[in-house]
């Protein structure tokens, strides 16, 4: 009994040492996506409806490429669809959420300035007031309260801040000379037009050229191009690996070199520009997602779980659905439907594609990511330049974190911290079961673990630590994947179901999730003998 | 030679033993005299530290040296005669309170100087509790000689205790003159040396414990007693070292008689050659010997524009000073003051030498103070009723947090706040020695859809300053102002709109948000002057 009444004490006093050691008196949890309601979906184990709804069209998911689908059947009058998402909340890896402290991201987080090619993000983003006013030339002009405001970036390295990205401090003449070269590689490409004048690279990737010469890019990976063109400097190489890593969760070798050039390239207008400034708002694009919401609110479901989608006659597409709140099926009769989930779900939801395109879901590859937004009551002491909006260790697998409070001009006090990680590693089946299998204390270990080097004291400050588990994140470019024969085949519409999902561009950029948007809008649309102008 | 002058004692010693008045008053016994008398330049020492220490402190805190140390010497000699008259009163147990004695030095003189600055900060003492300082610490030391003559008398010959005793008073007062300003000054500043001489006091009393031996009843609570003063004075220098980082004393040109850290920003104030200084971050804000010519030339300018102005904005200007200049105008009904840091604002209306200055404004019951930051109260609160003029008040933009509150979406903020024929005069930094961040913010509030008139003047501590007058309607520059200011007149307003060659305007980039231009520039051009 002493014995016993001892050991309980010691193990007590081990816990109180623990804790104590450890410093954290925050929590947290894990706040979604609902990986278990995923998997029922693709392992159909949800109940078949028997009453099906009368509706023209329905869009499965409401994520950036489902609520742009919707924004544009909105601004064409026509309001006879249904939009139903799986999550409570809308917005896919666009979402956000909002504590006392600030709104802040949960994904996506910024889109670069558009130029006025872009003309569907520069109307969106016209409405948001974004953008103020055009130029007597048409190019947008962006309100200045819209643009992230400096200083927009540093890097953590050798035991200090800098600012920027790239690290200028201890660079040497070669390092230099690269970094021009790099850059001056980068604007050939700025510059160059096919035959029909289109640009190798822009925003979205449907006005790419196709031609051969951009096309020969993509068989080859990244470091590859690199390797040949002689770049070799290590600091260029950490930028060029940090900006895979950042937009696609991929590393230089498992990158195509066609969407490495297309992250520098896309975003100048024309050669010796400075790149596009970046429009940030404190929740990050779930801003624009709620934008969009308010405009469909009444056509939009939440919580609910699309099981199958099947054309039953030539004219009818019948949705099965399951209510997950109410606890019941339900379903809708369709003459289209827009399917705006990503690819592994589609396989699973539309029992008829499986057959007619075998080779699809193997072409995909899919980041899984690790989000975390970590509440802060004070922020932590530094040394050397003071915060930014994005926040970068350069000797780190994570992406460091962006500023909640940043573009709501608040530099004191309670702050929000967003925090990314991606698992780039090459087989992304085995990266997402790491992910799946990380419970709240292992993430929030890999999070603060990463971040105490830059800084020691952020532990104490720490109200609140939440995690996300993006177990599909963002579709991988990696070589000879981006002009396949499986992607192009992908945005095909099958049976009278049309895809809208960035998946179908290799890219996972809000950009390319309204292009596909807009294009199944667009496509049914036509279907139904609308004619209009398109918004692309 | 060492050696030598250790057997001249003992030779004095062994004289002393041989008198027949050798025995002490209470109990016989050999003391250790050669130690005693190294005690003597010790204490000696000490005692002119404090004294300096004193003087050189009032010397900086209130200005006219020759005065400050003349008093200050003056009421420490006659303390000290007053104190070696009282010694004849003590009879008993001398040995016991020597040792309680170099205690008391030790707690008065050591704790003089953290005493008498914080009473500067703080209070309206400073000067009686400065000469009710010197005044004991005078009698303290001034008995000290006299009583330990007294226990030393049985053992050593007169004429050689009056002659080694003096000698070494004299000699260790002239060690103490030449350390003080070669070492101990510039090396610990005046906190530290006094608190450091304190401690040497009270070692002096521990070790008298040792050498009183023979003369001392129950030495142990003694002991007790000497290590409760040094552990207290210790305490002291630990907080002084908190109070004041060394870096920091030798940054400043003048004693810091306040500093804190708030989560804004590090507040301290410098107070020297007759004026006290605020620096927030380091950076100069205003000297109170001519902040006058600054705030005079941001207030009124705009208020002779504004005749009858009702409704007063000030963002930043936490000292209370601007405030001070528009409560001279009665027609003022409400002044919003919006700065960032409540621990600024807060000393602003508490501290005497800060309410002195300001005239006690930010007590005005027509001032309301919100604690936060500018852009974001503007951005949050937009006035049903636009004010009638703003000042703008910042510190200069050398980050980026304070140089977002000078780009133009800052002025289109500041605009929506302001009636469409208000009036904002803001402080703009140097046009001569930083003319382009001057002629930035110019152009950038002209962006933001005001019309601007540049200004400028001649403030000694901060160089040739400027300013800029903005309105959202077009205006001409003021010609007349209020009749009771020291720099402002009809005829110096004139002169400030006029601007030499050198600080003639240059075309500039406007500073934007998402660009913040002004930052490197204004980092580029103060270097060359720092």
């Amino acid at each position: 009994m002493k014995r016993r009444h001892f050991l309980a004490g010691t193990a007590a006093l081990g816990l109180g040492c623990d804790r104590l050691r450890r410093g954290r008196r925050f929590g947290g949890e894990i706040v979604g996506p609902s990986l278990e309601l995923g998997h029922r979906v693709r392992d159909i184990q949800l109940p078949q409806p028997t009453q099906f709804e009368d509706v023209d069209v329905v869009i499965v998911g409401g994520g950036a490429a489902g609520l742009s689908a919707a924004w544009r059947f909105e601004g064409q009058g026509f309001k006879n669809y249904q939009l139903v998402e799986l999550e409570p909340q809308v917005g896919g890896t666009s979402r956000s959420g909002r504590n006392g402290i600030s709104a802040f991201p949960w994904g996506a987080h910024y889109v670069p300035a558009p130029n006025r090619e872009n003309r569907a993000l520069v109307k969106l983003l016209k409405e948001m007031g974004a953008v103020e006013a055009f130029t007597e030339q048409g190019d947008p002009v962006f309100a200045e309260e819209a643009l992230v405001r400096a200083p927009e970036e540093r890097v953590y390295a050798s035991g200090q801040w800098w600012e920027g990205l790239y690290l200028r401090a201890g660079a040497s003449a070669e390092d230099e000379r690269q970094y021009r070269l790099f850059f001056a590689e980068v604007d050939v490409w700025v510059a160059w037009r096919d035959r029909e004048g289109r640009r190798a690279f822009t925003i979205p990737r449907s006005k790419c050229s196709d031609a051969p010469e951009p096309q020969a890019l993509d068989r080859q990976s990244f470091q590859q191009w690199l390797d040949k063109k002689g770049l070799t400097s290590e600091r260029l190489r950490w930028l060029l690996d940090y900006a895979c890593r950042d937009d696609y969760g991929t590393r230089l070798a498992t990158t195509s070199a066609w969407a490495g050039i297309f992250y520098f390239a896309a975003r100048k207008l024309n050669p010796g520009e400075e790149s596009r400034p970046i429009i940030a708002w404190p929740e990050g694009n779930g801003a624009i997602i709620d934008h969009l919401a308010k405009a469909c609110q009444p056509r939009l479901r939440t919580g609910i779980a699309v099981s199958q989608i099947l054309r039953v006659s030539p004219e009818t597409i019948q949705v099965s659905a399951f209510d997950v709140k109410a606890g019941k099926a339900l379903g809708w009769k369709a003459k289209r439907v827009i399917f705006a989930g990503p690819q592994h779900l589609a396989q699973h939801i539309i029992p008829t594609l499986w057959t007619e395109r075998p080779e699809g879901i193997s072409a995909f590859h899919v980041a899984p990511w690790l989000v975390a937004n970590i509440s802060l009551r004070e922020r932590p002491k530094e040394v050397g330049m003071a915060l930014a909006w994005d926040n970068v260790l350069r000797d780190s697998a994570g992406l460091g974190y962006v500023v909640a409070t940043h573009q709501s001009y608040r530099d004191h006090g309670p702050t929000v911290l967003t925090y990314y990680y991606p698992f780039t590693g090459a087989d992304d089946r085995a990266e997402r079961l790491r992910l799946q299998n990380m419970d709240w204390q292992t993430c929030a270990n890999l999070v603060l673990e990463d971040l105490r080097k830059a800084h020691p004291d952020l532990e104490r400050n720490i109200a609140r630590l939440d995690i996300m588990r993006w177990g599909h994140a963002m579709v991988q470019p990696r070589p000879n994947f981006l002009f396949s024969e499986a992607l192009r085949r992908a945005k095909e519409p099958h049976q009278g179901i049309h895809f809208a999902h960035t998946d179908l561009s290799g890219l996972a950029l809000f950009e390319e999730a309204q292009d596909h948007g807009l294009r199944a809008a667009e496509e049914i649309l036509a279907a139904f003998g609308t004619i209009s102008p398109s918004w692309r | 030679m060492a050696d030598a002058k250790a057997a001249k004692a003992s030779a004095g010693v062994r004289d002393a033993s041989a008198s027949p008045r050798a025995a002490g008053p209470s109990q016989p016994g050999l003391l250790r005299a050669p130690l005693l008398f190294i005690t003597v330049f010790v204490i000696a020492s000490c005692g002119l530290i404090y004294e300096l220490v004193a003087g050189t402190l009032a010397s900086y805190l209130l200005g006219d040296s020759v005065m400050q140390f003349s008093t200050v010497i003056g009421v420490y000699l006659s303390a000290m005669g007053l104190g070696s008259y009282l010694s004849k009163h003590l009879h008993r147990g001398l040995a016991q309170r020597f040792v309680d004695l170099e205690l008391a030095v030790a707690l008065v003189g050591g704790f003089s100087a953290p005493i008498l600055f914080q009473a500067f900060a703080h209070t309206h003492a400073f000067r009686p509790l400065l000469y009710g300082l010197v005044a004991a610490i005078g009698t303290l030391v001034g008995l000290e000689i006299p009583l330990l003559m007294r226990i030393l008398k049985p053992q050593v010959a007169f004429k050689d205790l009056i002659a080694q005793v003096l000698t070494l008073d004299y000699i260790g007062a002239l060690a103490a003159s030449i350390l003080f300003p070669v070492l101990l000054m510039p090396k610990f500043g005046l906190v530290r040396t006094c608190l450091i001489f304190g401690i040497l006091n009270a070692l002096v009393g521990f070790w008298s414990t040792h050498l009183l031996k023979p003369l001392l009843g129950n030495r142990r609570m003694l002991r007790v007693r000497c290590a409760a003063v040094i552990l207290l004075l210790g305490t002291g220098l630990v907080f002084a070292q908190r109070f004041t980082l060394m870096v920091e004393e030798e940054i400043y040109a003048d004693e810091i008689v306040y500093a804190k850290d708030t989560p804004y920003q590090r507040i301290v104030i410098t107070h020297g050659r007759g004026s006290f200084q605020l620096f927030l971050n380091g950076g100069l804000q205003f000297a109170s010997a001519d902040e006058y010519r600054y705030h005079e030339a941001l207030v009124h300018p705009a208020f002779a524009l504004k005749p009858g102005a009702k409704r007063v904005l000030v963002c930043g200007g936490g000292d209370g000073l601007a405030v001070r200049e528009i409560l001279k105008h009665p027609e003022v009904e409400k002044v919003t003051l919006v700065d960032l840091d409540p621990a600024m604002t807060t000393l602003a209306a508490k501290m005497p030498l800060l309410r002195d200055l300001n005239k006690g404004s930010m007590l005005d019951r027509r001032v309301e103070v919100i604690n936060q930051d500018a852009m974001v109260w503007l951005n949050e609160h937009r006035p049903a009723e636009g004010y009638d003029v703003a000042f703008i008040d910042f510190p200069d933009p050398h980050t980026y947090s304070v140089g977002k509150l000078y780009t133009t979406h800052f002025y289109k903020l500041l605009r929506r706040a302001l009636r469409p024929d208000g009036v904002v005069a803001i402080q703009s930094t140097s046009p001569l020695m930083a003319r382009k961040s001057f002629w930035c913010i110019n152009a950038t509030v002209e962006a933001a859809g005001f019309q601007t008139k540049p200004y400028h003047l001649s403030v000694p501590s901060f160089g040739v300053w400027g300013f800029v007058l903005a309105s959202p309607a077009p205006f001409d520059a003021p010609v007349t102002t209020l009749t009771d200011l020291r720099y402002l007149t009809d005829g110096t307003m004139a002169a400030m709109f006029a601007f030499p060659h050198d600080m003639d305007r240059l075309p500039m980039d406007i500073n934007r948000l998402d660009n913040q231009v002004l930052v490197h520039l204004y980092a580029q051009e103060w270097k060359r002057w720092s």
